[in-house]
């Protein structure tokens, strides 16, 4: 065993760990928000979504962000490892994506009453769920992995600075979307143990992120060991 | 600065007299525009939904669309006998590579909705001479916006398989913002709303234009460097 190869299935295995952290961890908060929160007055049992859906949301952006934040460092520093990290960063943040875009319009038919509105923040999200599928898309398509390096930083940097930009743009629409309800100036609205199982929710999505993106990278390492033994037979 | 402009135009000359000599890419780009147009007439209920409230949308679709198909051309010549190496082989800074391939971009682009508005009027019968200079002004911001980011696209999915392909894909949350941006204004223009409606717009599309002319200036060479 090289040290590259045992420093790869280190990173494996200590994906793995986090990952089973966070979906034991997952598991607490379903019981949780089952069991210990009240029950919403006018939405029922349908809000109990909730306490996935915005962790999802969150974890989501968190793993967009990070591919953009990487991408620079990439271009700056030119580590293969960079690349790799955002590339595992961006697949994470398609699944939770997923997750987000499921639940969402399930919470949507009930509450609203319609599945899809073309609201700021929907609008939002599914561009930048677009906008990762093409990330991905491009990387398949490049060969060469330096090249395919270079190409999927400019995509994750121009990413990051889009956003605001369809912001602000599908902000100027009316929105139906609930507003913030915990990052605003005054005091979060909800009671305590709704507050207590969100942010419990938001807690082990983030470890989930941090396992998936570890697995995935490790993943990424040994795959890229393998395609170099290729290489050099 | 003076240079650097020079530069930048003698590769736009270049993509442009390319262009006027083959005629191939642009000619196709407008007929598409054209039929883009003409399917658009079919696809509307006249007596449902007025000409001139559907206007914008098929307007700046139609505009959208015929732009990702002029600028899969961009960077497509300069594949064929490794053209491209022998531009980066001249003492030419990338950024004005870039601009030149953005200037010729424009060109080519604003020739095809320059025939596609004429066209636009005749087939849907809406009167846009009062509102004239403001569509103008308002295509000029909203197309160097999508076609820098577009410039940058182009030169990566050339060296990919799929080009035609993974070019809409990439390009098209991109555009979101300035077609946004242009549909809005177009109708405010051609509904005669005021000025003041439109500012906002107008600032987004604006501060969308110098950064992302910005920022591609800024990546490009880590798009064509080795």
């Amino acid at each position: 065993m090289t040290p590259e190869l045992l420093a790869a299935s280190r990173i494996v295995r200590r994906g793995q760990v986090l990952t089973i952290l966070g979906l034991l961890a997952a598991t607490a908060v379903y019981v949780i928000a089952l069991c210990y929160t009240p029950m919403e007055m006018r939405q029922g049992l349908a809000q109990k979504i909730f306490y996935v859906h915005a962790p999802a949301a969150w974890g989501a952006l968190v793993a967009f962000a990070v591919v953009g934040i990487v991408s620079i460092l990439y271009l700056w520093l030119h580590d293969e490892r960079l690349d790799l990290f955002a590339a595992s960063s961006a697949e994470v943040g398609i699944a939770f994506s997923l997750v987000m875009l499921t639940t969402g319009p399930i919470w949507g038919k009930t509450v609203w009453g319609t599945w899809w509105t073309w609201d700021a923040r929907l609008t939002l999200t599914l561009f930048l769920f677009f906008l990762f599928i093409g990330y991905l898309a491009l990387r398949a398509a490049v060969q060469d992995r330096g090249e395919r390096a270079r190409f999927s930083a400019v995509v994750g940097i121009m990413g990051l600075v889009l956003v605001p930009f369809i912001h602000l743009s599908v902000y100027l629409f009316r929105t139906l979307h609930p507003q913030p309800v915990l990052l605003k100036p005054s005091a979060p609205s909800m009671p305590p143990e709704m507050l207590r199982a969100l942010l419990s929710g938001m807690a082990a999505f983030t470890i989930l992120y941090i396992g998936f993106v570890v697995l995935r990278y490790g993943l990424a390492r040994l795959e890229n060991l393998r395609e170099g033994a290729g290489d050099a037979l | 600065m003076a240079e650097f402009l020079r530069l930048a135009f003698a590769i736009a000359g270049k993509d442009i007299r390319l262009e006027l000599r083959s005629r191939t890419a642009l000619l196709s780009a407008i007929v598409f525009s054209a039929l883009v147009l003409v399917v658009f007439n079919f696809a509307r209920d006249p007596t449902a939904i007025a000409a001139v409230d559907l206007a914008p949308s098929v307007l700046w679709v139609t505009f959208a669309f015929g732009a990702v198909i002029a600028l899969n051309r961009a960077f497509y010549v300069e594949r064929e006998n490794a053209a491209l190496d022998g531009i980066l082989l001249a003492p030419v800074p990338r950024s004005a590579l870039y601009v030149g391939k953005l200037l010729a971009n424009l060109a080519f682009v604003g020739v095809v909705e320059a025939v596609a508005l004429p066209l636009f009027v005749l087939f849907f019968n809406v009167s846009i001479g009062h509102a004239l200079p403001g569509i103008l002004g308002v295509t000029a911001l909203a197309t160097i916006g999508f076609v820098s980011v577009g410039t940058i696209f182009s030169a990566m999915v050339v060296r990919t398989r799929f080009a035609e392909l993974m070019l809409p894909v990439l390009l098209l949350p991109f555009m979101v913002p300035p077609l946004v941006g242009a549909v809005q204004v177009t109708s405010k223009l051609l509904a005669g709303r005021p000025l003041s409606e439109m500012v906002g717009w107008l600032r987004l599309l604006t501060l969308y234009d110098i950064g992302f002319v910005t920022l591609c200036i800024l990546v490009f060479p880590a798009v064509v460097d080795e």
